[in-house]
């Protein structure tokens, strides 16, 4: 402590060059507070996933719907607690920055099928008689219970022709669960079978809640040889696998994460090793009389390596650079402030690569 | 009977310069009473400097002892020495080197901070070292806010705060006027006479060598003394 004023004045010799060093310090972390927030994105959808919840989709892929026949049937396999089926609607509000996900789904099936979301009975009732009723996270919009709503789908127009698709939001659901997200609507599937124009009688996909004392993988092999052969095969697989099968079709995004930050972080070594070795060499005669007045030779050492570590300590890992902040940022200038679950992503990016091809 | 405070014994010391070999001190001997104040005088290349810096644990020999206040100073590990210059010796250079960065108060504590003495004690000490040599009231100005004479006077304060017996002074006159000069050689002067420092001074001037007690001169890394002027 006491040599902290020395190494304090020496690192502040040059202010520029400190100041600049710093700068570099600084903009390193935020790359990997950045990066990082982006890699924990892509695993969050496998971190609330639920071991017990089977995802079912098109073996083809996820953008290929599934006959609503399917849900009987794997209702009726072995082992196979309760299903539901939601679908992807791709639809905005107003104008298209304020894209988020909607599904119509099955109302009372499908918060039977999460319990991890809470609506109030009264709600999940008003919506499920609704026709046109919705639900949605807190905060969507500023939108209140009665709100006329109309959604502009991309993908599914109505039989009129018409793609601007009008709801009544009846209900405002939350979860318990602290990673999961809300940000999404879901409205009643009946509405959307009888009104879209085409692909009638389909889902986008079915997710099953194993019974008790059933093996996942079994059950999965068993929904998956049922549907063997015939013109909609299927592919069957934990919430968690279907999450992370889902992030590495952008590639395997931790090890471009790591890759970039041994990049940034090697040049960062490089910079600072740089502009040290610059400020030793400067000031050699200096360190020389540190060792004429008694300095040994690692107090000198110790001494320049601290000025290293301040500067470091100083551009570094500072609150705001932190990843779960950084995740933050990554997420404030998206109409998602909360983390939409895996799926939602993967069915958001699937249907775009369908829009472009 | 007077006490020798530094004895040099049959002290040689080879620079290996390439694939020469150069010969700077050659079988030396000397010896250092404590109180004594003496010039070393003599052409560039003497050896001059290369025996302060034996004589302050700068340098080791390579063949012959050195002996200072009973220590043998060759036979010291690194950190022994470096633990031994803090409290022992002090050095003075031409040039004053202390460090831009640091106010006089702060480069005179500097020795201290070797100490386990406190912030307040050595912020005393350094105080009282500034007041010997008369620059007390430029504690907090920073070197390129001296003359290059206060510089010294701070050089000195600094090399004395740790109260050494044993000063070395390579060629501390040499960059400046010769009245600011005499000011520091006086100086050098009343710290051996009334503080009993024991003063090593490196000189190319003849002046200069005059305040010291007793002149030696070297010449080819030998010594040969002369009755002071």
């Amino acid at each position: 402590m006491k040599y902290l004023g020395l190494v304090w004045r020496n690192a502040w010799r040059k202010k520029a060059r400190t100041s600049l060093t710093m700068l570099s310090v600084m903009v390193a972390f935020l790359l990997f507070a950045l990066l990082n927030a982006i890699a924990f994105a892509f695993r969050s959808g496998q971190d609330v996933a639920d071991a017990e919840r089977l995802v079912v989709i098109h073996k083809i892929s996820l953008i290929n719907p599934l006959p609503i026949s399917y849900e009987a049937r794997i209702a009726a396999t072995p082992g196979v607690a309760e299903v539901t089926h939601a679908s992807w609607f791709g639809g905005y509000y107003q104008e298209p920055r304020n894209q988020f996900a909607q599904f119509p789904v099955d109302a009372r099936a499908y918060f039977e099928m999460y319990p991890e979301l809470d609506i109030e009975p009264g709600q999940l009732e008003s919506w499920a008689d609704n026709r046109i009723g919705a639900v949605v996270g807190p905060e969507q919009f500023g939108w209140t219970i009665g709100d006329r709503i109309p959604i502009l789908s991309t993908i599914w127009p109505q039989t009129d022709g018409e793609r601007t698709w009008e709801f009544e939001l009846a209900g405002i659901f939350s979860t318990s669960d602290q990673r999961g997200s809300t940000a999404y609507m879901l409205f009643n599937y009946d509405y959307f079978e009888e009104a879209r124009a085409f692909g009638k009688g389909t889902v986008g996909w079915y997710i099953l809640r194993v019974a008790p004392g059933a093996n996942p993988v079994e059950v999965a092999q068993a929904i998956d040889e049922q549907f063997a052969n015939s013109p909609n095969e299927t592919e069957t697989s934990t919430e968690a696998a279907f999450a992370a099968s889902f992030a590495k079709q952008f590639g395997n995004i931790a090890l471009i994460v790591q890759l970039i930050l041994g990049a940034v972080f090697f040049t960062l070594l490089l910079v600072a090793g740089n502009t040290m070795s610059q400020s030793v060499r400067e000031r050699i005669p200096e360190l020389a009389v540190l060792k004429t007045v008694g300095f040994s030779d690692g107090s000198v050492l110790g001494i320049v390596l601290s000025e290293s570590i301040l500067i470091i300590a100083l551009g570094g890992p500072s609150r705001s650079t932190r990843s779960p902040a950084g995740s933050d940022a990554v997420s404030a200038g998206s109409p998602y402030r909360e983390r939409p679950p895996a799926w939602v992503r993967c069915c958001r990016v699937s249907t775009c690569r369908a829009r472009r091809s | 009977m007077t006490e020798i405070l530094a004895k040099l014994e049959h002290v040689s010391r080879v620079y290996q310069k390439g694939r020469e070999k150069v010969d700077v001190l050659h079988e030396l001997d000397l010896e250092i009473e404590k109180g004594d104040f003496l010039a070393l005088m003599g052409p560039s290349g003497s050896g001059k400097t290369t025996l302060l810096n034996l004589l302050g644990g700068l340098d080791r020999p390579t063949g012959g002892t050195v002996t200072v206040g009973g220590q043998e100073l060759s036979a010291m590990s690194n950190s022994q020495l470096s633990g031994w210059r803090s409290t022992h010796v002090g050095f003075i250079f031409q040039f004053y080197n202390l460090l831009p960065v640091l106010t006089a108060q702060k480069n005179v504590e500097l020795p201290l901070l070797l100490t386990n003495m406190s912030g307040k004690e050595r912020s005393r000490r350094a105080g009282i070292a500034l007041e010997i040599v008369g620059l007390a009231d430029r504690a907090n100005h920073k070197p390129r806010e001296l003359s290059g004479g206060q510089e010294q006077r701070v050089a000195i304060a600094r090399a004395i705060v740790s109260d050494p017996e044993l000063l070395l002074c390579d060629e501390p006159t040499g960059d400046l006027d010769r009245q600011t000069a005499d000011e520091i050689l006086k100086l050098l002067q009343t710290l051996n006479r009334e503080h009993g420092k024991t003063i090593i001074m490196v000189t190319h001037d003849a002046q200069a060598a005059e305040y010291a007690q007793r002149t030696l001169h070297m010449d080819k890394g030998k010594l040969e003394a002369r009755a002071a002027a």
